[in-house]
């Protein structure tokens, strides 16, 4: 088979991808004995110890799970407060509207860096600290505004006769979003979750700021591959690999709407 | 789409009003509280007025910093934004299985933890274990990130448009989609060249897309903080201690509460004016996209 020139690019860009990705796999699949002896393409003497370590280890798999818990947790609240106030952004003008808009907004462009201490300081005064609700709420922050401009746009795309014909018909509002109107939606509240879950999902600074011990999240129980003696370069890879896996799997998931939620339903 | 005036929206945009007054309002008034006053610890605090600020504006630290940022955010722009176009263009059309995987494994690197990201990068570019440290010094070139300034650089700014480039792809790509074959058979009539077609047709279409890009792309790149921070702790010396790196170092690393918040507020509001411009230019293209 011929390969077009297009291909041939898309071929290496791909592989540019992957190749650090790759290295990561040949990292967590060696021991480090063979890791820091000498250099080799692909693991000579496949070893899963790495894996096994942290399988086996209940402050090593915990970190997935308190992980996940606090990403779900986040999208649900994310979602929920978002889609009243997308349908209204997207349906009405009222006082503010705008301000308002550009307001949420401008707390997605906030440095997680700016409110670290001061979350800190908060969730530790009501009592949340090391809670998966808090790094949940944290992540609020900047996923609400997000979800909500995403849903705005997707909402837009829905022709307002819709609503008209429906509280014509005698639908309650109540009614109405939750039997017409989120279901003509679902693909862009199925791109919002997966947006929600991947900025949840890949931030370090916040959930490490704001969990110790019972709701610690992976990325910070990875810093523990770290020690006097050196770094353990075989788990470390091994821990990287296994954040990768839900990842994928999402994506997997939503790709055929990957394209129109990036845009941010404004296509 | 013609809107109605209806002020009892209002209450549907009441739970995200309470919800961001919670966890944006309350700690970004704190941050306030502490850059105007001074403290001798145990919880005593005394008005200060404006000094941090006076001090974090002229201090060489902030400034630093700051042109590091910029010079950060502005590399990083101009390769991605080109490229994520250039990508896009050759994208495969069809929809085939060709195309999932492609857009499967483009969209991969966005999903990495942040932190696995700079892990990622770590092992790929040391000279004792990885693959581009150990091949680049195999064949002779003196490469070494953690002592090199230079070095330290370009493996930042290659680990950014390794993870992020995909980003622009994929809204260019949504933005391409969007075109009608129409457009591009009157081009074929019309024996448009190839740049002809992208500077009239393409690009036109994809200016929201593009402006939504430079937008997210501006304001992660310029708050970035963990990628770095893996990689290179902000050295070799201070050469990668960008704006977020410097801030932390100084809020939980020195406990410089005063200073750090006066920081923080000023780092907040020179995001906000610059993303306040790209905003304008989006709203205003949305405007006329739809009249």
């Amino acid at each position: 088979m011929r390969i077009s020139r297009s291909n041939w690019i898309m071929i290496l860009y791909i592989l540019f991808l992957m190749l650090p990705i790759y290295w990561l796999v040949n990292m967590s699949l060696k021991s480090n004995q063979e890791i820091l002896d000498g250099f080799s393409l692909w693991p000579q003497a496949i070893t899963f110890d790495n894996y096994m370590t942290i399988f086996t280890d209940s402050s090593w798999y915990m970190g997935y799970v308190n992980s996940i818990i606090y990403v779900v947790i986040n999208t649900i609240i994310s979602l929920t407060v978002a889609l009243p106030a997308a349908y209204a952004f997207s349906r009405y003008r009222f006082m503010g509207d705008k301000h308002l808009f550009f307001w949420l907004l401008s707390n997605r462009m906030a440095p997680p860096a700016v409110f670290a201490l001061p979350f800190f300081q908060l969730y530790s005064s009501v009592g949340l600290f090391d809670t998966h609700i808090a790094v949940a709420l944290a992540h609020t922050l900047f996923n609400v505004p997000l979800a909500v401009w995403i849903l705005e746009g997707f909402m837009r795309g829905v022709p307002k006769e819709i609503d008209e014909t429906a509280y014509i018909d005698g639908y309650g509002f109540f009614r109405f979003f939750g039997k017409i109107f989120v279901p003509l939606i679902a693909s862009g509240i199925g791109v919002t979750a997966f947006f929600c879950f991947m900025f949840s999902w890949v931030e370090l600074l916040l959930s490490r700021t704001l969990t110790a011990v019972d709701a610690k999240s992976i990325a910070a129980t990875m810093t523990r591959t770290v020690s006097a003696s050196g770094v353990d370069w075989g788990v470390l890879a091994a821990a990287g690999v296994l954040t990768i896996i839900p990842g994928a799997l999402v994506i997997y998931f939503v790709r055929n709407h990957i394209a129109k939620g990036f845009a941010l339903g404004r296509v | 789409m013609k809107k109605t005036v209806n002020q009892k929206a209002w209450f549907m945009v009441l739970p995200v009003l309470l919800l961001v007054a919670f966890s944006a309002v309350i700690p970004l008034m704190t941050v306030v509280n502490y850059s105007v006053q001074d403290t001798f610890g145990n919880n005593e605090f005394f008005w200060v007025g404006l000094e941090w600020f006076e001090e974090i504006i002229q201090s060489e630290r902030m400034h630093d910093a700051l042109i590091r940022q910029i010079l950060f955010s502005s590399i990083i722009l101009i390769i991605e934004i080109p490229l994520g176009i250039f990508i896009a263009l050759h994208m495969p059309k069809k929809n085939s299985l060709w195309t999932s995987l492609c857009l499967v494994l483009i969209a991969l690197p966005l999903l990495i933890p942040w932190n696995v990201v700079g892990t990622i990068w770590q092992i790929f570019s040391r000279i004792d274990i990885g693959l581009l440290g150990y091949s680049l010094d195999a064949i002779g070139v003196d490469y070494n990130y953690t002592q090199n300034a230079v070095d330290a650089w370009i493996t930042i700014i290659i680990m950014d448009v390794w993870h992020w480039t995909s980003l622009v792809v994929l809204l260019c790509y949504a933005g391409l989609q969007s075109i009608p074959d129409a457009y591009y058979q009157a081009a074929k009539i019309d024996q448009a060249s190839r740049w002809n077609t992208f500077r009239y047709i393409e690009l036109p279409k994809m200016k929201g897309v593009l402006l939504i890009a430079i937008l997210l792309r501006f304001m992660d790149s310029f708050m970035i903080y963990t990628e770095p921070f893996v990689v290179t702790g902000g050295g070799p010396g201070n050469a990668t201690t960008f704006l977020s790196i410097d801030l932390v170092k100084m809020a939980i690393g020195q406990f410089d509460l005063g200073p750090a918040a006066a920081f923080s507020l000023i780092y907040f509001l020179v995001i906000l004016l610059i993303s306040w411009v790209f905003y304008t230019a989006m709203i205003h293209t949305d405007e006329e996209n739809q009249s």
